[in-house]
């Protein structure tokens, strides 16, 4: 029997522009906690690294997120083998 | 339907005429270019990098002309947006819309434009003689695209 391992939800997190440059990141993978099942709680969890990552999510400064690269929400609901995005307002055209 | 976003600067003439080729409903074509300028929030502008979301990009495009389709009487919508450096004078952006009345085609382009500016994933960077800066999104450019009054 393996109890866990089936229930482990990976998301693969992209980061744009500002944001980017700001978290010293582009892309990474990461397992949400049980608990954590919309962009809410998934940005609340990725604020609690401090730094960068609580000043630039905190809301101070636009973001803007897409879940499988659609425009999103922070209620939308997120799960295993989501592409979570954060960027901030686009400046396109 | 044509979403292209590319490096390699455009050509809107040959454009247009491949889009209208050989259909003789076609009426009116209205195009829209947009341009880097040498000033932008009273700064000179040395050059920009715009970055974009691949995949999004170009499923947000999609989207809006699905709309675009939906609302007025085209036939046609290509978008062609550029990535990577560009300087003053660049041509950025290209929406070409044929349709058989002018009224919708000129409608039709507009709203691409608008809701391409508030929608769809690209980010500018910058030169300036002050250092590098992320442009901001304009208020003005969500007003534009809410009175099109529709649902995102």
């Amino acid at each position: 029997m393996l109890p866990v391992a089936h229930n482990i939800q990976m998301v693969t997190l992209i980061y744009f522009a500002r944001l980017r440059e700001s978290l010293g990141t582009g892309s990474e993978q990461v397992a949400l906690p049980a608990g954590v099942r919309d962009l809410d709680g998934l940005r609340a969890m990725l604020m609690a690294r401090g730094g960068a990552w609580a000043s630039e999510l905190a809301g101070t400064k636009p973001v803007r997120a897409a879940v499988n690269q659609d425009m999103a929400q922070g209620d939308t609901r997120i799960g295993d083998g989501d592409e979570i995005a954060f960027f901030p307002p686009v400046t396109g055209g | 339907m044509a979403v292209r976003v590319q490096s390699e600067d455009f050509d809107a003439g040959r454009e247009i005429a491949a889009m209208r080729a050989g259909n003789a409903q076609v009426g009116a074509v209205a195009a829209f270019v947009g341009v880097v300028r040498e000033m932008n929030d009273g700064s000179a502008v040395a050059d920009m990098e715009l970055e974009h979301y691949p995949g999004m990009t170009e499923k947000a495009i999609a989207k809006i002309i699905d709309q675009a389709k939906s609302r007025w009487n085209i036939f046609d919508v290509m978008v062609v947006h550029r990535v990577g450096r560009l300087k003053p004078t660049d041509q950025i952006v290209l929406v070409v819309v044929s349709s058989a009345h002018r009224g919708d085609a000129f409608e039709a382009c507009e709203f691409v434009m608008d809701y391409l500016k508030t929608r769809a994933p690209f980010w500018k960077k910058e030169q300036t003689p002050q250092g590098a800066r992320w442009v901001e999104s304009r208020a003005s450019d969500d007003v534009a695209a809410g009175r099109w009054n529709v649902k995102a």
